[in-house]
């Protein structure tokens, strides 16, 4: 059995832990086996686009050694999975030990969608979501990873769901991790744009792949009071999508 | 130019109100798209000519001096001058004395970022000497005495009808709304300026070393009579602007209408080489080439030479989500939007323009469409990393992200303390599922509800379920 340890990543850890067990169910229906390992906290990108090179590299050796011995690591998000494939490399470009251990954790890391389509090529448990959705690519998973169709592909078995695409799906939300504090009437804005854009589609509910935008363009939209629903794609590909929606009352 | 780029927090606060300059931007952020990809889908090799465009200049720039040297000698050949000049204040000294030398009054003048960073304008002015812009986007911003706000469309940001209130108030003619009239307004007042000017000056889009000629591509044919009409031609050029062949800049021309307007090629592509023969009927009678370094030879050999590879198309600019909503002015200096935020530091320093590569998400547009290939994150991590080490940053930004990162590398700490925080958040905001405002998180909250966690950390909840941890 293919064993996969799941970087949870710290968004979903700690914000929203069904897509957490949504990746597991999706994972284990296609016949893996899930670990967890206990030393994982964050893939260390507020430090890395902070500028804080040294904290970003203690956490990538901190991860690296983590998931040392597993067949595949897979993240529930393109941003952190493209850190570890595309910046731990390049964190330790003057560290030829350390580069090697990142480079070979890079091979066996992937985002969710992408493994479970283009690694496991398994069709996926039926699952069934009544409504019409979008899906906002994010920039990490459509620019550093190229992952555009894997999604589409999977929301294209599950019954009942109708997708109906953005006018600007390639467009940023705005998040951009640190910068939406930083910068937050310029996040705002660029938040309002694609705010507007998922309305226009008149889709009942959004959703993307990774926590952040999730929750910067859910934030935006229940500002202007859309009553447009926010979820994570694993939630619907699990059938995990009956409780409260992102930013929903939970009582 | 004067830098208001550590400003940038506020100028882009200003810009985000300003209702007409939303109205001017929205053509950036659809047209320029549209039109790049429809010409980038309509050219097989794209792609392939990106690569050879990014070679061409790696190879030059790995040996500048040769071309450089060989660029003169061919000036020289054709009857030409090259000055050397190291930074601004030597290039607008050669400019002056260049201009004296005729007793200049007037000299008529293409468009040039680089003109505009070392300042020629208000340079000249001082020296009595009045300086024409003779493209219309420059024209139009010289009215409105403003810096241009995009490499390429300088006048992006103002409305037809703020450019028609300007011609109104400036040529004294009845107030037009249509966009050709404009346009034959500008150029009718402009005619006579091109034969009074005694100087015309020109940037340069290549400097191309086996000839010695310097080219410039623009669309209003503008250029071409502000370098042949007057006794003397200047091209402002600064060095990265070399390439060794006609048959390299060819390949980096193919690529770079199409990255800037989606144009295949520009209307004018025009080539000067020296000052005019006896056999020519007409042209300069002398031809200068203001050469200048002011900061990039610095730059060869470091992670930041690939910056010296950009040929100022504007892509990256028309696809930043940044530039969209705060446009080039906001930027506060000459080169707005990734290649400003990248470039800027370098040239202002990193304490002046720490804002510009901070001010990005990442999205990764930029490099995507970049023709010359450059890293622009990357670059832009590069002055994020320098502006921590010196701390640059606002101590507070800083000393989060240190005690952050403090936790993040002890795991069983970390869950202790954000197991605590997530209970209080989830416990507060589970009735309405979200926050209207939080003390702490008042930049989120000021434009966007903060959604409650669902309650419990998935760690928490894969423990107590006995799930697999090895
Ligand atoms: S950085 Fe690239 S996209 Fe931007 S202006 Fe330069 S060449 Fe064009």
């Amino acid at each position: 059995m293919t064993t996969v340890a799941l970087f949870v990543t710290c968004l979903v850890d700690l914000y929203r832990p069904g897509v957490g067990f949504a990746s597991v169910k999706l994972l284990e229906e296609a016949g893996c086996e899930v670990v967890v390992p206990e030393a994982q906290t964050c893939c260390g990108q507020p430090a890395y686009n902070s500028g804080d090179r040294r904290d970003a590299m203690a956490i990538a050796r901190q991860v690296i050694t983590a998931f040392a011995d597993f067949d595949y690591v897979v993240a529930p998000s393109g941003s952190c999975a493209g850190m570890i494939k595309h910046h731990y490399p390049a964190l330790f470009a003057g560290d030829p030990q350390w580069r090697i251990k990142a480079d070979d954790l890079a091979r066996r890391t992937h985002e969710l969608t992408s493994f479970l389509v283009d690694v496991l090529q398994v069709e996926p448990a039926p699952a069934r979501f009544d409504g019409t959705v979008t899906y906002h690519d994010s920039c990490s998973s459509l620019r550093e990873l190229g992952i555009q169709a894997q999604p589409r592909a999977l929301l294209g078995k599950v019954e009942g769901l109708a997708l109906r695409e953005l006018k600007t799906p390639e467009a940023c939300c705005g998040f951009g991790g640190t910068f939406c504090v930083k910068y937050p009437e310029i996040s705002t804005e660029i938040a309002s744009r694609k705010a507007a854009d998922v309305a226009a589609t008149g889709a009942g509910t959004l959703l993307a792949g990774d926590m952040g935008c999730l929750l910067n363009i859910a934030g935006r939209l229940q500002r202007e009071g859309h009553a447009v629903k926010v979820r994570h794609i694993a939630e619907v590909l699990a059938g995990m999508a009956d409780g409260p929606a992102i930013g929903e009352p939970q009582s | 130019m004067k830098s208001t780029a550590h400003g940038f927090k506020e100028n882009a606060r200003n810009a985000l109100q300003d209702t007409q300059l939303r109205d001017a931007l929205s053509v950036v952020g659809t047209n320029f798209i549209v039109k790049r990809r429809l010409a980038a889908d309509a050219l097989p090799e794209f792609e392939t000519l990106r690569d050879e465009a990014t070679a061409i200049k790696n190879r030059t720039l790995n040996e500048l001096d040769l071309h450089l040297e060989r660029f003169e000698r061919k000036v020289v050949e054709h009857g030409g001058v090259v000055h050397w000049c190291i930074d601004a204040a030597a290039a607008r000294e050669t400019v002056l004395s260049i201009c004296r030398s005729v007793n200049a009054k007037t000299v008529t003048k293409g468009k040039s970022m680089l003109g505009e960073e070392i300042g020629i304008n208000p340079f000249l002015e001082a020296n009595n000497i009045r300086p024409i812009e003779t493209d219309l986007g420059e024209y139009i911003i010289q009215l409105a005495d403003e810096p241009p706000s995009h490499i390429i469309a300088p006048a992006v940001h103002k409305t037809k009808s703020q450019i028609a209130d300007l011609f109104e108030k400036h040529h004294k003619r009845p107030r037009s709304m249509d966009g050709e009239a404009l346009v034959a307004e500008a150029r009718a007042m402009l005619r006579q300026s091109y034969f009074d000017a005694d100087v015309g000056i020109t940037g340069a889009n290549f400097l191309v070393a086996e000839t010695g000629s310097s080219v410039i591509v623009t669309n209003e044919g503008n250029g071409d009579l502000t370098q042949t009409l007057p006794k003397i031609h200047i091209v402002l050029a600064s060095i990265e602007k070399l390439v060794p062949t006609f048959e390299d800049m060819a390949t980096i021309l193919r690529v770079l209408a199409r990255s800037a307007t989606g144009q295949q090629m520009s209307v004018y592509t025009t080539v000067s080489t020296g000052a005019r023969r006896a056999e020519d009927p007409d042209g300069p009678e002398q031809y200068h080439v203001v050469l200048i370094d002011q900061g990039r030879s610095a730059m060869l050999g470091t992670e930041l030479q690939d910056l010296l590879r950009c040929i100022r198309c504007g892509a990256c600019m028309n696809h930043c989500p940044i530039y969209h909503a705060v446009g080039g002015h906001a930027y506060g200096w000459v080169y707005p939007g990734p290649i400003g935020a990248a470039l800027d530091p370098a040239l202002l320093g990193v304490a002046e323009a720490h804002h510009l590569p901070n001010a990005s998400t990442f999205c990764g547009r930029c490099e995507e469409v970049c023709p010359m290939r450059i890293p622009l994150p990357k670059i832009m991590r590069h002055w994020r990393e320098r502006a921590f080490e010196d701390d640059i940053q606002p101590v507070m930004q800083r000393t989060a992200i240190r005690w952050w990162a403090f936790l993040a590398r002890r795991p069983f700490l970390y869950r202790a303390n954000t197991r605590l925080a997530m209970w209080l958040l989830h416990a507060l905001g589970k009735t309405r599922g979200r926050f209207k405002s939080l003390p702490f998180a008042g930049g989120w909250t000021a434009g966007r509800d903060l959604p409650a966690p669902q309650g419990g950390t998935f760690h928490a909840q894969w423990a107590a379920k006995g799930g697999r941890t090895k």
